[in-house]
């Protein structure tokens, strides 16, 4: 750096954009690829990717592989399923981790200190390393339905679900929100005679608008992508979410632009969600990093 | 806190339970069940019951051995050798379907070296167990330091005062939002042989002078470009915690080091980095473990091959547990993995403790 001499500040200045402009074209041009391939008839894609026109919009473009693409698969069942899941998960976890550290933090109660660290001890546990055994566990649970007892959760929502409600992280992210918030506020509502669960919903959730954003942001990732679960527990169409649907389109003979209308479809309502609300996801992220 | 308004043992236990009924349910219940499983020889539907093996499980998989094989000579004692000049031996199998070494029986052929006119062989009863253990470890001591250190450069790059710069930092983010299994799928095309991105760019960056490779398909190379892209996708996440322990770092300690004359090396050395102790500790336990789950990019990309060279054991243990619905057999990987991540955090936990 010391060629450059401190009043050429507009070279240097260059250069420093120079730099990160180059490195955020690592990041970009291949989902930029996977965007502009989807519109292009495969012909042409596998032409253009020997040229800079793989990354423009150029040439036959057009939306038919997207309209091949919902005919080869039931692409609208596959996020339908992913979306109810992934809601359905989101809101419980909150509701649950959220009370159970409410408990761990404002109540005393016997056992508790061993509970919160039995729970955080599941930190170190890889999800990977439970999915067997867990695989045998559920596929002889048994579950009372409308339809009566049923002896297994294989091949259900409720198997993509419920085991994914409780976990560690979340619950420790809400006890690390609620020890900053004054306790006070709680010894004073009790005081004038609120019960505990009007303390936990009038008090403190109000209050507690930044961590609930990044538990969800978190859990969203995580349920949105599954793929490994439900890989293993759902063998039926009918409950498929969107990464396992990824299969109908790398079997036999594969279609690259077809791949690409599935990959972008299922990807960018992600990227547009995390582009307007980038600030969040990132102090998200950044909050899991306070543990040490 | 410790008063009698917050005293409540059955408010406490009754907002506690939910959470922890459904962790101890389906994380810490599967996770001793594991340990008892790879104890047995459970499958997941079986007509025969359970049997208690012992630790048969462990034993099918870890078994190794070295075995050392003379050359072939013929009846003057001289070497045989072929058109090439090397040595000829016998086959393993004259060891292994030997009577004669009934300890050796069904195990195959691992790798050899060479030791002077001798071969040696390594022996395993499972074989593919083996590549995995390696594969696996292999790729979480590659792209553990790489992608940390990478990460670290993003960080400091991004922690420059410039108009804009949180526009860089939501695009080099941007991939950690993209599913694993999406990435996998677009790489698999970027990385093609015939018809792929990469060897575009590549060749039009060398005027035409490389000539294209299959990288998924070539056994030297599939699992370097599995970790290239892995940490592509990734780098952003521990950008993102760097960038938060850099933060912590008091401005007061740059500005003493800008007045004493410090270099930018100086200040990096001596500010910087011992600022960022605590970061660096979580930031490598929390990639180890997120490498040590290696499994979406091998069932997207190669299924473990080719000839086996990017089997993990995440995959395997999927492949045994679920594909050949032999839960004791998988079991008996997740317990092995459970135990080697341990092992790692916390060596990574010693050698960076505080002195």
């Amino acid at each position: 750096m010391a060629a450059i001499s401190p009043d050429n500040r507009g070279l240097r200045l260059f250069v420093r954009y120079l730099v990160l402009v180059l490195v955020a074209l690592i990041f970009v041009l291949p989902l930029l690829f996977m965007v502009m391939s989807s519109l292009k008839p495969d012909q042409q894609l596998l032409a253009d990717t020997s040229s800079f026109r793989a990354f423009l919009p150029v040439g036959d473009v057009g939306l038919t592989n997207y309209v091949e693409a919902f005919e080869r698969a039931p692409v609208r069942l596959f996020v339908f399923n992913s979306v109810l899941v992934t809601g359905v998960t989101v809101a419980l976890s909150l509701a649950v981790c959220s009370l159970a550290a409410f408990s761990f933090v404002f109540l005393q109660w016997r056992g508790r200190e061993l509970v919160l660290s039995i729970i955080l001890a599941t930190l170190i546990v890889p999800f990977e390393t439970i999915a067997i055994p867990l695989l045998l566990i559920v596929s002889k649970l048994p579950w009372i339905g409308l339809d009566g007892i049923e002896w297994t959760w294989l091949n259900t929502y409720r198997v993509q679900i419920i085991p994914w409600i409780a976990d560690g992280l979340t619950v420790f992210l809400f006890v690390q929100y609620f020890k900053d918030l004054p306790g006070e506020l709680v010894e004073a509502s009790r005081v004038e005679g609120a019960s505990w669960f009007q303390i936990y919903w009038r008090v403190i959730l109000p209050l507690s608008g930044p961590v609930v954003a990044t538990a969800a942001i978190l859990k969203f990732l995580v349920m949105y992508n599954q793929y490994l679960w439900p890989l293993i527990v759902v063998q039926q169409e009918q409950y498929r979410p969107v990464m396992v649907g990824l299969q109908y389109f790398f079997q036999l003979n594969v279609a690259w632009g077809e791949v690409m209308a599935y990959l972008t479809l299922i990807t960018l309502p992600v990227l547009a969600f995390y582009l307007v609300l980038q600030r969040a996801f990132i102090a998200s992220i950044a909050s899991t990093g306070v543990k040490g | 806190m410790a008063t009698k308004l917050t005293q409540s043992n059955r408010a406490g236990w009754l907002f506690a339970l939910p959470g922890f009924g459904l962790i101890a349910m389906f994380i810490i219940l599967p996770f001793f069940f594991a340990f008892w499983l790879s104890l047995t020889n459970q499958r997941l539907i079986s007509p025969n019951p359970t049997e208690f093996v012992g630790l048969q499980n462990y034993q099918e998989m870890l078994s190794l051995a070295v075995v050392t094989l003379e050359p072939e000579r013929d009846d003057a004692g001289e070497i045989i050798r072929d058109e090439n000049g090397a040595a000829e031996y016998p086959r393993v199998r004259s060891i292994t379907r030997s009577d004669d070494y009934p300890q050796y029986d069904g195990m195959r052929e691992w790798f050899r070296w060479q030791s002077g006119d001798d071969a040696r062989v390594v022996i395993a009863s499972d074989v593919v167990f083996w590549k995995a253990l390696t594969n696996t470890l292999l790729f979480v001591l590659v792209v553990a330091p790489t992608q940390a250190a990478f990460a670290l450069g993003l960080a400091l790059l991004i922690n420059q005062r410039l108009r804009g710069i949180n526009v860089f930092r939501a695009i080099y983010f941007m991939p950690v939002v993209v599913s694993i299994v999406v990435v996998s799928l677009l790489w698999r095309f970027i990385y093609d042989g015939q018809d792929g991105l990469l060897n575009a760019v590549l060749g039009f960056l060398s005027f035409g002078l490389f000539e294209g490779h299959d990288w998924l398909g070539d056994p030297d190379t599939a699992l370097g470009s599995i970790m290239a892209m892995s940490i592509w996708q990734a780098v952003g996440f521990h950008m993102v915690i760097w960038l938060a322990g850099l933060q912590t770092i008091s401005p007061t300690l740059y500005e003493a080091a800008a007045i004493e004359g410090s270099s930018k090396w100086q200040t990096f050395r001596y500010v910087t980095w011992p600022g960022l102790r605590n970061t660096a500790v979580l930031i490598l336990i929390v990639i180890t473990m997120q490498s040590f789950a290696l499994f979406a990019q091998i069932d997207v990309m190669t299924n473990g091959g080719p000839l086996d060279s990017t089997q993990t054991m995440v995959f395997q243990a999927v492949e045994r547990g679920y594909g050949k619905q032999d839960i004791s057999g998988g079991s008996t990987i997740s317990v092995i993995l459970f135990l080697l991540v341990l092992t790692i955090s916390l060596i990574q936990r010693y050698l960076t403790r505080e002195r």
